[in-house]
């Protein structure tokens, strides 16, 4: 690389304070760079040095939370999760996440994307309500049945793929590709019976109908969850409910503890139940 | 309710229907000197002369293509339309008055083509 | 869908175009969308041009007479083109929004490899095949009638 040694880096950061601006501007700050650093690192340094009022959400500095989605050099990306040297500019340039609205300069209004969340039931369903929620053992679920749906649990809800969907960019309606991909997790979870609860929703407008695989959202997915396979593999789904060819899935059944079987004088016991 | 489940089949399913009909349609008037086919310009010369328009318009065959056809290719378009409007997030009242509007201009223009196929057969 | 009292950030139609992010499958995206409205506005009045053949000889030549010309012949080729990518691109938009060339759900491990590169080999031969049918429309169109 016959790039010069970078000693110092620009942020050009888009502002917004709701109690003394009318809209968001930009304003351009520098910085010391040291090789390695990432942008969050850059922002706390910019806090430090430059701007102690700017705000923006972010905690674990690990890609594991999912608190520091925002655009950076135009693309959602997590602010921990993107070292300075990759974006190959001098300039960082740093908004909010578009399509959620501004709290405040960084910080975006992620509450309705979770009200839709919400609105998916993402958790298990299942008829045997008492089991659910004072359970006496695990349910049988094979290695190969996780696999059907593992690749979704990876979701941190950082709003990135929100971000860069076409289509949420101008339909609020729609629930977007997090709330969708969540819903297929659950829907591909042969632990769970909620099909047809979460059907209410998805069969109609705010359903998968309105993606048309520009592929943003997995192309952005800071965890590889790949949301638009997930839709797409959902529209399958529930195609087949409209031909009347869906399987209905029978919940897994709770695990039975075998009676016959008889232990080991060498194993000890287990240690006494925790939860 | 579960609207678009249905009316979402249904576009793909009229989509594979317009790749098959228009396909031979777009075949018949637009590549006819690269892909010959002669019984479907019988008369030589032109697609849209006036001799080869007869000739098909007579063919029970092209009468059915052309009206089912017409019906897939008004759903799909019309449909994709109403999902690009739709996107803009329009006011509750102005959705319905899309819907509307759609579709009574594509049961107009459905009643339109479906006549001239008809008369046309007789000509 | 809650209230919120922030400031309104959506990206609005440019959006839907990129909003500074492009990539292979957003283009076609685009490009779909753009050529099915364009299909459909030709294919509306065609509809009504070409039912001008039940009132007879007189009409149609009339009608066709009223749609001739180089300004409707490179209309006509503009719609071709349109046909062959759209009708090419809706097979494989079809394969993949009933899940099928998306690839099965993997367990992620960095680099990933998304439904997108699975499904780029059918993005590919969509291309192909539809430069085929351009080339072939081409020379019906400007070369051989």
């Amino acid at each position: 690389m016959t790039t010069p040694k970078l000693t110092e880096v620009s942020y050009q950061i888009r502002r917004f304070d709701p109690e003394r601006d009318a809209a968001p501007h930009w304003e351009v700050y520098r910085i010391p760079y040291a090789p390695g650093m990432t942008v969050l690192e850059g922002l706390w340094k910019v806090k430090e040095l430059r701007s102690p009022t700017l705000a923006w959400r972010s905690s674990c500095r690990m890609g594991v939370c999912g608190s520091c989605g925002m655009l950076i050099n135009g693309k959602p990306r997590l602010a921990c999760n993107t070292q300075i040297a990759e974006l190959e500019s001098e300039t960082v340039v740093v908004a909010p996440l578009p399509n959620f609205d501004i709290v405040r300069d960084l910080v975006p209004e992620l509450a309705p994307m979770f009200a839709t969340h919400q609105a998916l039931m993402p958790y298990v369903i299942r008829e045997d309500v008492e089991e659910r929620e004072h359970p006496t053992n695990e349910f049988y679920q094979s290695a190969h049945e996780l696999e059907h749906y593992l690749q979704f649990t990876y979701c941190i809800k950082c709003g990135c793929c929100m971000a860069a969907c076409p289509t949420f960019a101008t339909d609020a309606l729609y629930s977007g590709p997090m709330p969708l991909g969540q819903a297929h997790r659950y829907n591909s979870d042969t632990r769970d019976g909620g099909f047809a609860a979460r059907k209410q929703v998805l069969a109609d407008e705010p359903g998968p109908w309105r993606c048309h695989y520009a592929g943003e959202c997995s192309r952005v997915c800071p965890k590889g969850v790949d949301p638009a396979k997930a839709i797409q593999l959902m529209k399958r789904e529930l195609v087949l409910d409209y031909l009347r060819l869906h399987k209905k899935k029978c919940p897994a059944k709770v695990a039975v503890k075998p009676t016959e079987a008889k232990r080991r004088d060498n194993i000890p016991e287990a240690p006494p139940r925790t939860v | 309710m579960m609207r678009d489940q249905k009316l979402w089949t249904w576009h793909l399913a009229a989509g594979v229907v317009i790749l098959f009909f228009l396909g031979m349609h777009m075949t018949v008037m637009h590549l006819n000197t690269v892909v010959v086919l002669k019984g479907l310009n019988p008369a030589g010369g032109h697609p849209i002369d006036w001799t080869n328009v007869v000739a098909r318009a007579r063919s029970g065959f092209f009468m059915v293509t052309y009206v089912v056809l017409l019906g897939a290719a008004l759903f799909h378009g019309l449909y994709g339309l109403r999902n690009i409007l739709f996107e803009l997030d329009p006011a509750r009242w102005l959705k319905r008055a899309i819907s509307g509007l759609l579709l009574g201009g594509g049961l107009g223009l459905f009643v339109i083509g479906t006549w001239a196929a008809i008369v046309a057969r007789s000509m | 869908m809650l209230e919120s009292k922030g400031h309104p950030n959506r990206l609005g139609i440019w959006g839907w175009l990129g909003g500074g992010r492009w990539g292979a499958e957003r283009y076609l995206y685009t490009l779909h969308r753009l050529t099915g409205l364009g299909l459909l506005a030709y294919f509306l009045l065609h509809i009504i041009v070409t039912s001008s053949r039940a009132l007879g000889q007189a009409r149609w030549t009339q009608a066709m007479g009223a749609v001739s010309g180089p300004l409707f012949k490179v209309g006509e080729y503009l719609v071709f083109l349109a046909f062959a990518f759209h009708a090419i691109n809706g097979i494989r938009l079809g394969i993949i929004e009933l899940g099928f060339g998306v690839g099965k759900p993997i367990e992620p491990v960095y680099p990933y490899r998304t439904s997108l590169d699975v499904q780029r080999p059918i993005a590919i031969g969509v291309l192909v095949l539809a430069a085929v049918l351009v080339v072939m429309g081409t020379l019906n169109f400007w070369v051989l009638e």
